[in-house]
């Protein structure tokens, strides 16, 4: 394991944030800790870090116990949600500072910088202050300064949060890219479930101060273990006192065996899907909602006013909701 | 109208409290020619003065700034009880007059106090003397580099610091090589305000100074001293010394403002 959290409670004055919280990442990963905004995911990493003490527990890194440790002497490289650029430093002096500290020879320190630079497509802006640099290369050069000093293991906290929809997804998949290249053990925060699930080969969601589920991608969105989890990984609709995704429910004109009758009250074409919006006989008003593929809604004709029968998929993951 | 009105008051009081006073002190400096200015200058107990001006605002500056980068530090990255009562304790050199302060200090450091009697017997005088003098200018100049900073250091926030501490920087590294580049302007402007108001210091000078001529006399001293004795050219010139240094901060100060 590269990292191992064990039992880490932490508090900030009386408000608890982390609550016996432990984490496993295996080597070579790329983890996301994914979770509502004030749920813990910063103050884990930074636990990790060293940049905050826990008050009960232990963080190791590679086989060594850093509990004690100071940020300094962890060796891991820690990537800040607002890129925390030295401002007054330009592109290369910035990715050369850890190399600068550890007093490397300059002809080696020049040789892996342009390296890095040439990782992160930054070769040609190297002379300049990061001031006049983008936000998504802002962003790349802190990963870059990140790698220089070759750290056990590389935080990310939000790294592309700041950042517009578009460029946002260009990164995510360059993230992955390099991390395919580079291969160092990599933990991301993120509260968006798509970039985790996109990215990341395992999830951990935290809410709360809690770890409420790991797991793959795939594991974590099909076997959600409760509710709140399921709803944080996806679109959920309610039919039946069962909490099912949209995209699990069969949709018939004709009666189904252990089906649920209810009425179409709105058909939305979103491209190549169709989101039609039924109202549920008794469930008291509260809406629920089926992706069908368009080709599925122009069979069945669906159309406002029709009175449908739903039934969730044979394999489709259910939770009930009396049950929580 | 009333804006003419207005402008009018300013012009008249400026001119009757800033520049009548300044081109008459200038005037009469200048008056008998560059010559008579320099010789009133260059006499051995202008000298002197301006030697022991030196000294004790050049003291008093080091220790301000020392201190003033380290109690700023305290202030914006550190939380402890009575932080609160620290900050409102940094301006309180503004608000007691310096005489007073003059006067608390011989209270402390004087020959027959607690303390100074006990410096005194290992041979070390404080008042009447350089290091009492140094002290009170201390005092009096305290708030200037702290008050540069807090704001600088505030908006600067800690993350390029930590950003520093993961990347194997130790505290004093990280202070060095980012920290300090990054209130540089700030310590500048506070340090040249601290030495502006350490030249011009008088009132808590001249009570724990003992006024000894061609011994503890700073140049503000120097000035009130020849005026008294109806050495007026003396004085003038001091004086007008005095106001060109304090010129030339001020100068300075416009060129270290944060731009924005
Ligand atoms: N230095 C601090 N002092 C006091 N409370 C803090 C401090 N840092 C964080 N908190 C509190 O701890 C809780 C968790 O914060 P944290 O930053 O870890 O959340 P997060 O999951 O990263 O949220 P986000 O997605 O919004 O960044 C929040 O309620 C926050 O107010
Ligand atoms: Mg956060």
């Amino acid at each position: 394991m590269a990292i191992e959290v064990r039992d880490v409670t932490k508090s900030f004055g009386t408000t608890p944030v982390l609550r016996d919280v432990s984490v496993d990442v295996e080597s070579g990963s790329l983890t996301a800790l994914l979770g509502p905004s004030g749920g813990g995911k910063s103050t884990l990493l930074r636990v990790i870090a060293g940049l905050e003490r826990p008050d009960i527990g232990t963080v190791h890194i590679s086989g060594v116990d850093a509990t004690r440790l100071s940020p300094q002497r962890r060796d891991v490289g820690f990537v800040f949600q607002h890129y925390a650029a030295f401002k007054h430093l330009t592109v290369f002096r910035n990715v050369a500072f850890g190399l600068e500290i550890r007093k490397r020879p300059k002809d080696e320190i020049r040789e892996r910088v342009m390296e890095l630079l040439e990782l992160v497509h930054l070769e040609k802006l190297a002379d300049r202050y990061p001031s006049q640099l983008s936000g998504g290369q802002r962003q790349r050069m802190a990963l870059a300064r990140a790698l220089a000093v070759e750290p056990k293991v590389l935080l990310l906290d939000e790294p592309f949060g700041a950042l517009d929809a578009q460029v946002r997804k260009e990164l995510r998949t360059w993230l992955r890219r390099l991390h395919d290249e580079v291969h160092v053990t990599t933990v991301f925060v993120t509260h968006d479930q798509e970039e985790a699930i996109e990215v990341a080969d395992t999830i951990v969601v935290l809410a709360d101060g809690e770890v409420k589920q790991v797991g793959s991608p795939a594991e974590v969105y099909d076997h959600p273990v409760d509710p709140f989890v399921m709803r944080f990984l996806g679109p959920v609709t309610e039919i039946g006192g069962d909490l099912v995704r949209p995209h699990d429910i069969e949709i018939s004109a004709s009666p189904l065996d252990g089906g649920t009758p209810a009425t179409i009250a709105r058909v939305v074409r979103l491209g190549f899907e169709v989101r039609v919006e039924v109202e549920v006989d008794g469930q008291d008003g509260r809406e629920a909602w089926v992706q069908v593929t368009r080709e599925l809604a122009d069979r069945l004709g669906l159309a406002p006013g029709d009175t449908v029968t739903l039934r969730p998929t044979p394999g489709a993951r259910r939770l009930a909701l009396s049950a929580v | 109208m009333a804006r003419y009105g207005l402008r009018t008051l300013a012009v008249v009081y400026l001119l009757f409290l800033l520049v009548l006073p300044v081109i008459l002190i200038i005037w009469r400096t200048f008056a008998g020619g560059l010559a008579p200015f320099a010789e009133a200058l260059t006499s051995p107990s202008a000298l002197h003065a301006f030697q022991v001006t030196v000294v004790v605002a050049g003291w008093a500056v080091v220790a301000n700034t020392v201190f003033g980068i380290g109690v700023s530090l305290l202030l914006t990255r550190h939380s402890f009880p009575g932080k609160r009562l620290l900050n409102a304790f940094i301006d309180l050199p503004m608000a007691v007059s310096p005489v007073v302060v003059g006067l608390a200090l011989i209270l402390v450091y004087g020959r027959f106090a607690p303390v100074g009697g006990l410096l005194e017997s290992w041979g070390f005088q404080v008042i009447f003397s350089t290091p009492g003098m140094v002290i009170a200018t201390v005092f009096v100049s305290m708030p200037l580099v702290v008050r540069a900073l807090v704001p600088v250091l505030e908006e600067l926030g800690d993350e390029q610091e930590q950003a520093a501490h993961t990347l194997g920087a130790s505290r004093l590294q990280s202070f060095l090589r980012i920290t300090l580049p990054g209130i540089r302007w700030a310590l500048g402007y506070g340090v040249v305000l601290c030495l502006a108001r350490s030249l011009g210091e008088y009132g808590a000078v001249a009570v724990v100074s003992g006024r000894l001529v061609d011994q503890t006399q700073t140049l503000t001293l120097f000035v009130e001293e020849r005026f008294q004795n109806f050495d007026q050219p003396a004085a003038f010139a001091a004086a007008t010394a005095l106001a060109l240094v304090a010129v030339l901060t001020l100068l300075l100060t416009k060129l270290l403002r944060p731009k924005d």
